[in-house]
């Protein structure tokens, strides 16, 4: 019956091409699960959330006025990742600043771990509605730090908070975690020190 | 898995030229058959519902009490983990996989599905899954112990070793899901009785096909975080290690992304169901059809816009938070509509309450009961108070249990004589329904007031004012479990027992539907001429 065979045969055409269409759909959604992780940060930079706006240098806007009539206290905090073997403290427990006003602080750290070590801090800021806010233009957790065998160190962070911060936060906490970064090491920040105080 | 092998066995008293299934064990590894193969998810299914059911007993049972009752915490973790990932990927998805490969070519007039050999793969890719999952149990650092959203960094920096195991079962039941969604979008575009327009499928055959496409787009994106994961843990990347410049936030939104079309494939082709089983025992059409279908896509679009109802807490800003708020809550739309459709095919209808009724008409109250609870935890101010309380976990036991759960039961009580063609016992039926219901509810309805007193889950542990609740939720939970033995008797007698084929073709006087002009039991092979215009014509749900 070659009527038969023909609509076999279409058949057979019919979903072969469809099986295609299926298959580079599926193709497509596994490569964009990876191109979550692009877009997810682009997000979070484009709109200053999430550590987006803290983790790299900003320039500090030439208009910029500071806005005498609120006081906000800025709270520093520290943590230790996994433990690892650091002192790591802020030198001031916490700061009286004016929205547009820059202040250097420092944190302390010191390495403990009995070997040389990469590590890098990661910040957080509380609450979430005042994260955008805060502005560095110069901060260690910028890069990577390397840490010979017991080397102490003061770390400088140059921040401002921006004048457009909602009125009624009157406080913000700053907090870094410190973390083993041996794991993780850019080359082109390999014992990077720059910019600290060494002691 | 031999043991429903008398179910077919009688096709050849139907059907002189049907040459019958083969014997033996070979019949159920090298089958093509779209029913055999039903059959295999289906048993598959069972057997994962009552080892997953077993870790939800021993998780209830350390509950009894405050303090240590039987198990240390990390065992405890582990059960929790194992029993979400067994109820998700082992009972439900696998369970509505056999029914679309039973009911499917049945519905719409095909001989077969359109790929039968992949079809034998996509299932048993999932015992060899599954087989590597419970392994875990008995290794050194046990079972994966972080939750079934297995949350960066719990499960990359500080997962136990077995989670390499667990994170490539993961890839195999995705595939296995993935195989089996192009195989029936296939089957449904392509294979259809010439004269079947989309537009004249049962609900069950749309919801399923919707179904299909959402596998299809999310089982990769879950496979993209289980490889990410993996090359936390062993290439030095750091796509969820906040050390080398990643963030453990990002694997929410991916997990997410996947984790919520997920509850959407796990309740789907359930709606499916019930949209096919009210309208038989109202003995009226289904109301609104093309409500149902369009609520079914619906559903599925806008289920891919609020994945971060899930993350309200992790400091998302205002603006997201609002957004995903607002959409959430119009999934209740479509979803009303469709309970709004089933309520509407009942009015004035002549209504009997056989089993598969029963189970539906539980399904549409306790259903909507844990929609409403889903409704509340959709507002951001109200989820900062339940979130990561008990009172999620009954939000999700009601959907997923008296939701996804007794659908499939439902499905099995409605098709059951036609697939063996031996009527189960109406009386046992009745039973199983009201101590299911029954178990179901004094389970988890308290757990409702426990969340909101502030219990958290997950923990071995609590305050001791929340001792008498949960102790009813463990009676509850041993009498839900037990009487799952009674519907494990029920189907086991209808699949094996002696007695004679008393089903008529049609089963259900008001049944619609071209599976029910095929004799009972169905022969080995069915439409292998497809069905006539005039019984496309009065079998068809949109027009009867």
């Amino acid at each position: 019956m070659p009527s038969f065979d023909q609509e076999k045969k279409t058949a057979k055409k019919n979903n072969r091409r469809l099986i295609i269409w299926l298959v580079c759909g599926v193709l497509f959604m596994f490569g964009f699960s990876y191109m979550l992780v692009p877009l997810y940060r682009l997000v979070c930079q484009q709109e200053g959330i999430n550590g987006g706006s803290v983790r790299a240098a900003t320039e500090v806007d030439a208009g910029m006025q500071v806005d005498r009539s609120r006081v906000i206290k800025v709270t520093f905090s520290t943590q230790l990742h996994n433990g690892i073997a650091f002192r790591f403290m802020p030198l001031q427990h916490s700061i009286l600043i004016h929205p547009g006003e820059r202040k250097l602080v420092y944190f302390y750290a010191e390495n403990q771990t009995g070997r040389g070590i990469t590590v890098q801090a990661i910040p957080s800021i509380t609450p979430v509605d005042a994260a955008r806010y805060l502005k560095k233009t110069e901060c260690f957790c910028f890069t990577q730090q390397y840490f010979y065998n017991h080397e102490k160190a003061d770390m400088p962070v140059y921040f401002f908070i921006e004048p457009s911060i909602a009125k009624d936060i009157k406080e913000v906490t700053l907090s870094y975690t410190l973390f083993d970064a041996s794991g993780y090491l850019k080359k082109d920040q390999a014992h990077f020190t720059h910019g600290r105080i060494e002691i | 898995m031999t043991d429903i092998s008398t179910t077919v066995d009688h096709a050849h008293e139907q059907d002189a030229h049907d040459h019958g299934p083969p014997k033996g064990i070979t019949r159920w590894l090298f089958t093509t058959n779209h029913k055999d193969i039903g059959t295999l998810y289906l048993s598959f299914s069972f057997l994962m519902l009552f080892v997953g059911g077993f870790m939800a007993l021993i998780i209830r049972t350390e509950l009894f009490e405050p303090g240590k009752v039987l198990l240390n915490p990390q065992f405890f973790n582990q059960m929790t983990t194992m029993h979400g990932l067994i109820m998700v990927f082992g009972v439900i998805m696998p369970a509505m996989a056999g029914l679309a490969n039973w009911m499917i070519p049945m519905m719409i007039g095909a001989p077969d599905m359109a790929l039968p050999r992949l079809n034998n793969w996509s299932f048993w890719l999932l015992p060899f899954a599954f087989a590597m999952l419970s392994s875990t149990l008995f290794m050194s650092g046990g079972a994966p112990a972080f939750g079934w959203t297995f949350y960066a960094p719990l499960s990359t920096t500080y997962g136990p070793p077995s989670t390499d195991f667990f994170i490539f079962s993961i890839h195999m039941m995705g595939a296995s899901s993935i195989l089996a969604a192009l195989n029936i979008v296939v089957t449904i575009f392509n294979m259809r009785a010439p004269g079947m327009k989309m537009m004249n499928m049962p609900i069950f055959v749309w919801g399923w096909l919707t179904t299909a496409f959402l596998l299809l787009a999310v089982m990769p994106v879950l496979a993209g975080c289980v490889t990410m994961m993996l090359m936390d843990r062993h290439f030095h990347t750091s796509f969820f290690n906040a050390a080398g410049g990643g963030d453990p936030l990002l694997f929410q939104h991916v997990f997410w992304f996947f984790g919520h079309p997920e509850v959407y494939i796990l309740i789907l082709p359930g709606f499916g169901i019930i949209s096919d089983i009210i309208p038989t025992f109202s003995r009226k059409p289904l109301f609104g059809y093309h409500a149902m279908v369009y609520a079914t896509v619906g559903i599925a679009i806008v289920g891919f816009l609020v994945w971060m109802h899930h993350m309200f807490t992790t400091g998302a800003p205002l603006a997201a938070q609002l957004f995903f708020m607002y959409v959430t809550m119009l999934v209740a739309v479509p979803t009303g509509i469709k309970v709004f459709n089933w309520v509407a095919t009942l009015y004035k209808g002549s209504i009997t309450f056989e089993t598969p009724m029963l189970f539906a008409l539980g399904f549409i109250v306790m259903f909507t009961f844990g929609g409403f609870s889903g409704l509340m935890l959709s507002l951001a101010p109200a989820d900062y108070q339940y979130r990561d309380s008990y009172f999620v976990v009954a939000h999700f036991h009601y959907v997923l249990v008296s939701g996804s759960l007794f659908t499939i039961i439902a499905a099995v009580y409605y098709w059951l004589p036609k697939w063996t063609g031996r009527m189960y016992s109406e009386k046992l039926g009745q039973w199983h329904f009201w101590l299911t219901t029954i178990g179901m509810n004094v389970t988890f309805m308290p757990m409702h007031f426990l969340g909101l007193a502030g219990m958290p889950r997950r923990i071995p542990d609590y305050a001791i004012q929340f001792t008498d609740f949960n102790q009813i939720c463990t009676v509850g939970a041993f009498i839900f479990g037990f009487s799952q033995l009674i519907f494990l008797y029920i189907v086991l007698k209808a699949c094996l027992g002696k007695g004679k084929h008393d089903a008529m073709d049609r089963v259900w006087e008001g049944a619609k539907g071209l599976e029910w002009t095929l004799p009972s039991p169905v022969p080995y092979h069915t439409f292998v001429t497809p069905p006539n215009a005039t019984t496309l014509q009065t079998e068809s749900h949109a027009v009867f």
